[in-house]
């Protein structure tokens, strides 16, 4: 799928999906967005729906209730769709991987590509992350 | 007419966090409203109680991101009332310059977004601009942009000294100047005016019934506010003003929001000033909780937050519950969105600023193969505190 993730890497549309954070990585997904970090710029562009996209962002620690609409909104994707999991939640599971609310392991849910940890990441991490993905889809 | 039903959500564009909403309508216009909430659930009075009173802080700040020094301010609060602790005024000082630096931020990112969801983006890509420089300031102070980590038991983790303050001010002084600018903008906006004028009207009979707290009931003339009628940490040193309006509709609600922004500035400035002479340490050393109970109250961006804290004499909390605004705000929905059209239930249903992190502590589980009544919260909860009595009185 060279040629295809090649042209992909031109304009990456992204759909994010909030599977139990405490919004402080949703906030600084949507600052990304905003004039100061402004990802527009590298062609990035926030969509409403998952059939659009061609990245998808997830946070949080993925609930009991929340874990099977997650995976449901992946299948709705179409492939390929690249994962990229913002923040520590995703990754270890931050202060809550003692909860009774939590899916032991994110990865069985849906696939991961890409961790960005940080409890937030700062904007600078998360544009590195998209910058890697675009320099891994360009080959 | 047979009235459809409209479902929105779990995942929706309009609000980053998942939850879900049956809204019931009547060609155009909104009949009922019903909501399902749960995807954000944590357990985090649960994992409190396996943390130690130090961590306990740390964790409550991760209750919601855009909160995240009210929960905080509220636990130490709570922590503090179990044994009459006092703290350094210093500490006081920065307690509340952290806070209301926060619903600066946190006003600016509801402005934002409430204009995002009128299809006005520009009002949103400017709000959040200016909200830029504020987390500038949480920055300088505490290091972090997010999550700043300030408060202990008895005082702040850190202090502002005076190179601080000299960089502090000068990004206030930036921000007030485009505060001001906004404020003005913002109120003669012809098209704010024309969308949210007379819109998702919350009568103050509904914002009383409803027991809404914070700039949703001070848009609908009840004026609540805990800074003012409680005053605690710095507030009763400083002087600022209640923000009350009285027609309760959406636009009523962006105003009271964008002026309180203007008094929090002021409140800032005082803060700031004081820090130049106020002497002293910032940290009161805390040894130990005595048994006892502890209730903490704080005004959070979206209106009163509620801690209740019981420790039995050790390191952690037996007992933490946590009452966050959005928890009594979201129910006015029932009131204000009733034969308003669809294109407005939306921003209607952003007016109040729900956040659904802050509101989810709890979690009712149901055994599908059996009688689905088997285990009702009032009975859970009836269990637990006889639980909790026991273990204290010992018997």
């Amino acid at each position: 799928m060279g040629w295809y993730n090649k042209r992909l890497a031109k304009s990456l549309w992204v759909f994010h999906a909030s599977g139990s954070p405490c919004n402080n990585c949703d906030i600084e997904i949507l600052d990304l967005l905003t004039p100061r970090y402004d990802l527009e710029r590298l062609g990035i562009k926030l969509v409403g729906s998952i059939r659009h996209a061609d990245v998808m962002l997830v946070t949080g620690i993925f609930n009991k209730k929340i874990a099977p609409r997650i995976k449901k909104i992946y299948e709705q994707a179409p492939k390929p769709i690249f994962v990229v999991a913002i923040g520590t939640c995703v990754s270890s599971g931050c202060c809550f991987k003692d909860s009774y609310n939590i899916t032991e392991k994110r990865e069985t849910v849906i696939p991961i590509d890409m961790y960005v940890p940080g409890c937030p990441p700062k904007p600078e991490a998360m544009i590195e992350a998209v910058a890697k993905l675009v320099g891994v889809l360009n080959g | 007419m047979k009235a459809n039903k409209i479902p929105v959500g779990p995942f929706h564009p309009l609000l980053e966090e998942a939850e879900y909403f049956e809204l019931t309508v009547d060609g155009e216009t909104v009949v009922d409203i019903d909501m399902e909430i749960g995807w954000m659930h944590r357990g985090h009075e649960y994992i409190s109680e396996m943390k130690t009173f130090t961590q306990s802080i740390f964790l409550v700040e991760r209750i919601c991101g855009i909160c995240s020094t009210s929960h905080p301010i509220a636990c130490v609060h709570a922590i503090e009332d179990i044994d009459n602790i006092e703290i350094p005024l210093r500490a006081r000082y920065i307690r509340s310059l952290v806070g209301e630096l926060e619903r600066i931020h946190s006003h600016l990112l509801w402005l934002g977004l409430a204009g995002h969801f009128i299809g006005y983006d520009t009002l949103w890509m400017w709000a959040w601009k200016y909200r830029e420089p504020v987390l500038e300031m949480f920055e300088i102070i505490s290091g972090n942009r997010n999550h700043y980590g300030m408060m202990r038991v008895g005082g702040v983790a850190q202090d502002v000294n005076p190179e601080k303050l000299v960089e502090l001010h000068k990004h206030l002084d930036m921000i007030e100047r485009k505060m001001v600018m906004i404020a003005k903008a913002a109120k003669d906006d012809p098209v704010l005016k024309s969308r949210l004028k007379g819109v998702g009207v919350l009568t103050k009979e509904d914002a009383i019934a409803y027991c809404t707290v914070g700039p949703t009931s001070r848009a609908s003339g009840v004026p609540g506010d805990v800074r003012l009628d409680e005053p605690t940490d710095a507030y009763d040193l400083v002087e600022f003003e209640r923000i009350v309006l009285p027609n309760g509709d959406v636009y009523d609600k962006l105003v009271v929001r964008v002026l309180e922004i203007i008094e929090s500035i002021k409140i800032c400035r005082q803060c700031l000033d004081k820090l130049k002479t106020a002497t002293g340490q910032v940290l009161n050393n805390v040894k130990e909780i005595s048994p006892g109970e502890g209730i903490g109250r704080y005004e959070a961006p979206r209106g009163e937050v509620f801690h209740y804290i019981r420790s039995d004499g050790t390191n952690r909390p037996i007992r933490h519950k946590v009452r966050a605004p959005s928890y009594v705000n979201i129910p006015s929905f029932k009131a204000s969105c009733k034969g308003i059209p669809i294109a407005d239930a939306l921003i209607t249903l952003a007016s109040v600023d729900p956040c659904y992190c802050c509101t989810e502590r709890s979690l009712k589980v149901v055994d599908k193969n059996r009688d689905p009544h088997t285990l009702d919260l009032l009975g859970l909860s009836r269990t637990k505190t006889e639980r909790i009595r026991r273990t204290i009185h010992g018997n």
